[in-house]
């Protein structure tokens, strides 16, 4: 154990532990940022998926929105309930919280194999509208409607955020993945207000490509793609083909920013059901999420030290998770981790 | 007595099936546009060398203006096809003019093309990062997100919907259970995502477990949309048969034939109501190469092969099948897509050549 000469914390941030593998890797976050010395609280609110009440999910939005940063773990959905009962995580997302751009960075990570080497893709997906909507309805027996809405406002905002991003980030390109041949409407108006915000982006190429080609492009020449954006769906199925690209769910974090709040999980939000308390789950994705909250919160060198710590670490293939082919155990890495950072940080100091 | 009218009428495409292993039949073809033409020149040229038991009867499927001021396909091509009940079909343009509707959305709606099924399987001989890939994507092709229903409710607010029937969604279910069992697949996936799009893609779900229970043979699991891309990139040996709505299929289905090495070397076929089933390459007209002797024309063959299976027609289809693959491994006479040097005359000859050695 370090002794930590800082004692003062700056900031509180809401923990949401979720189902599945959430807890256990929501528990090594904390074990890890104690042993950094990282200044922050944790205020946990805890989520039960298997009742139906919102009180829960209240309190949750109530903490979140009173520190303005979360980390969560993800939420099951039980589907046998009935439709009224909606996705929790979902409402996490969109009610109050205007969650609107889920920002992924795909990059593969040095030590992990995998069939496509140096990828660096960043997705932004619109986060509160598209397929989500939740609203739909049996209009006759047997027959239901989905509705899909798109909205002018939100395309124009989450490409305003695709572009901003690109800009600062220093990349060059930014791709609109649609369906705007068949939905012509709906992507139709998405691809619109793409290309109007791209006219102010000069010096950001812009370029559009249909979903379908994009999975095909994506498997055969992944490195043509630099900053992608799109609605709601689409992104959904983009963002799990890239993760599996690099190396699969343990290993990419996520971020949903809005304008006043962000809330930081891993990006393919799995539950992990089938592997929770094993300690066989990969911490990585987490651990990088609590470091993108990090960045967020502008402890810029906390941030660092724990992301190097994490990359030095899976340099290391004997500690590999299963997931990544290796026999190793979620403590095993975390405690690498822990030896990385000690063993690098002027942040902290020994006894 | 809904499912036993289902089950009989597959059934009935299977004994008809059979019943074609005995004589020759006609087989409805339409060329297309762009390389359509040169790559159906070069499937008869082998089918000939093969000495298959079908003759060709070529129409073209332009959309005329029927009376009334509907779009339809030609009378004669529709006449053709009702009668043949089998269809070979080459890449057709996308009309630019407003108005003029999507071909191959009108031959589905005529012939009501319910599945699209893609057999997506890796080529020895042409490398990608991804071997052993073995599996089959059946799409729902009717309905789901492709009903072209959408609206402006106010200025800015645009809504399209999306529609999933218990009737469709039964029978799309139908045919991946009866395909698995008759091509000796052992399981069938549902993709969806019922735990957002709680009672459309619910209903679909439920419509998949309920012919579940009588294909007890077939292995029966669900995975979410998501959770099969992700897992299909990193490992798509753990698939089989994988059943669903329309656009998940479209973006699944041309995710594997990435897998394999794209659409030029795709097949695929599309199965209707009434006993129709028509074979087609997915890939675009090439407008760029058309007339040049330089296209590919695996994908249209191997959808002709795929055809031969559905007639029973089962040793042509491994002859043909065979001396393609092996073309391809040998890698002497490939075209420019494939990484070679040949025209597609040489292809096509070279693969005749071993049609004939095999006899």
């Amino acid at each position: 154990m370090l002794y930590c000469s800082i004692k003062e914390t700056t900031h509180t941030v809401t923990l949401i532990p979720g189902d599945g593998i959430g807890p256990e890797l929501l528990n090594h976050v904390r074990e890890l940022f104690r042993f950094s010395c990282v200044p922050l609280d944790f205020e946990v609110v805890n989520i039960n998926s298997s009742i139906t009440s919102e009180d829960d999910i209240n309190n949750a939005i109530t903490a979140i929105r009173r520190n303005g940063v979360a980390l969560k773990g993800n939420l099951e959905t039980n589907h046998t309930l009935p439709p009224s009962h909606k996705s929790r995580n979902n409402v996490l997302r969109y009610t109050g919280l205007d969650l609107y751009a889920n920002v992924m960075r795909c990059q593969s990570l040095p030590g992990v194999q995998t069939r496509h080497k140096n990828i660096d893709i960043i997705i932004i997906r619109e986060n509160t509208e598209g397929e989500y909507s939740s609203l739909e309805h049996e209009s006759v027996p047997g027959v239901v409607e989905s509705l899909k809405i798109i909205t002018r406002n939100n395309s124009l905002r989450i490409a305003d955020y695709a572009f901003q991003l690109a800009r600062e980030k220093g990349r060059r390109r930014v791709t609109a993945v649609h369906k705007a041949n068949i939905m012509k409407l709906a992507d139709g108006l998405f691809l619109q207000c793409c290309r109007e915000v791209a006219s102010g982006y000069p010096d950001i190429a812009f370029d559009s490509m249909i979903v379908d080609n994009t999975t095909m492009q994506l498997v055969s020449k992944p490195h043509q793609f630099d900053v992608m954006v799109m609605p709601n769906l689409y992104g959904n199925v983009v963002s799990n083909v890239c993760a599996g690209l690099v190396g699969g769910p343990g290993l990419v974090p996520g971020a949903n920013y809005g304008h006043n709040y962000a809330v930081f999980e891993t990006a393919t939000r799995n539950t992990g059901k089938s592997i929770a308390g094993r300690n066989i789950a990969n911490p990585t994705a987490m651990l990088l999420a609590s470091c993108l909250m990090l960045d967020h919160l502008k402890l810029h060198d906390y941030a660092s030290m724990i992301r190097n710590a994490v990359f030095a670490t899976m340099n290391e293939s004997l500690l590999h998770t299963p997931d990544i082919g290796g026999q190793g155990t979620t403590s095993e890495m975390v405690q690498s981790v822990m030896r990385n950072i000690k063993s690098s940080g002027p942040l902290t100091t020994e006894l | 007595q809904i499912f036993l009218l289902w089950k009989s009428l597959i059934l009935g495409q299977l004994i008809l099936g059979n019943f074609f292993a005995f004589q020759v039949h006609t087989v409805t073809l339409i060329p297309g546009d762009g390389i359509g033409p040169e790559i159906s020149t070069a499937v008869m040229k082998i089918f000939e060398a093969a000495k298959v038991p079908i003759q060709w009867e070529e129409r073209n499927v332009t959309a005329i203006k029927g009376p009334g001021g509907k779009w339809m396909i030609p009378p004669e091509a529709k006449e053709s096809m009702d009668r043949s009940k089998i269809g070979l079909k080459g890449p057709l343009k996308t009309p630019i003019a407003a108005g003029h509707p999507s071909m191959n959305l009108l031959l589905r709606k005529t012939f009501d093309l319910y599945a699209n099924v893609r057999p997506c399987v890796s080529i020895e001989g042409y490398k990608t990062p991804y071997t052993d890939v073995d599996l089959v994507t059946i799409r729902e092709n009717t309905e789901g997100e492709y009903s072209g229903i959408e609206h402006v409710i106010v200025d800015g607010v645009v809504q399209s919907i999306k529609l999933i029937t218990e009737q469709a969604s039964r029978r799309i279910a139908e045919y991946a259970f009866e395909y698995a069992r008759n091509n000796q697949r052992s399981s069938v996936t549902a993709v969806h995502k019922a735990n957002i799009m709680r009672m459309s893609d619910g209903l679909f779900l439920r419509k998949c477990r309920e012919v579940a229970e009588n294909y007890k043979d077939v292995k029966f699991t669900e995975m979410y949309l998501d959770t099969v891309c992700l897992n299909m990139v990193q490992d798509p040996t753990q698939f089989d048969v994988l059943v669903m709505p329309n656009l998940y299929g479209d973006i699944l289905s041309d995710l594997c034939a990435g897998l394999i090495g794209g659409l030029g070397v795709t097949p695929s076929g599309n199965i209707g109501a009434n006993g129709v089933a028509i074979f087609e390459s997915v890939h675009g007209t090439a407008p760029d190469i058309a007339g040049k002797d330089l296209a590919n024309p695996t994908a249209l063959l191997l959808s002709a092969v795929m055809m031969l299976r559905h007639m029973g027609l089962h040793a042509d289809a491994k002859k043909i099948e065979t001396a393609c693959y092996d073309t391809i491994r040998d890698k002497k006479v490939l075209t420019k897509d494939l990484g070679g040097n040949s025209k597609c005359s040489e292809f096509t000859t070279e693969i005749c050549r071993r049609v004939q050695d095999m006899d």
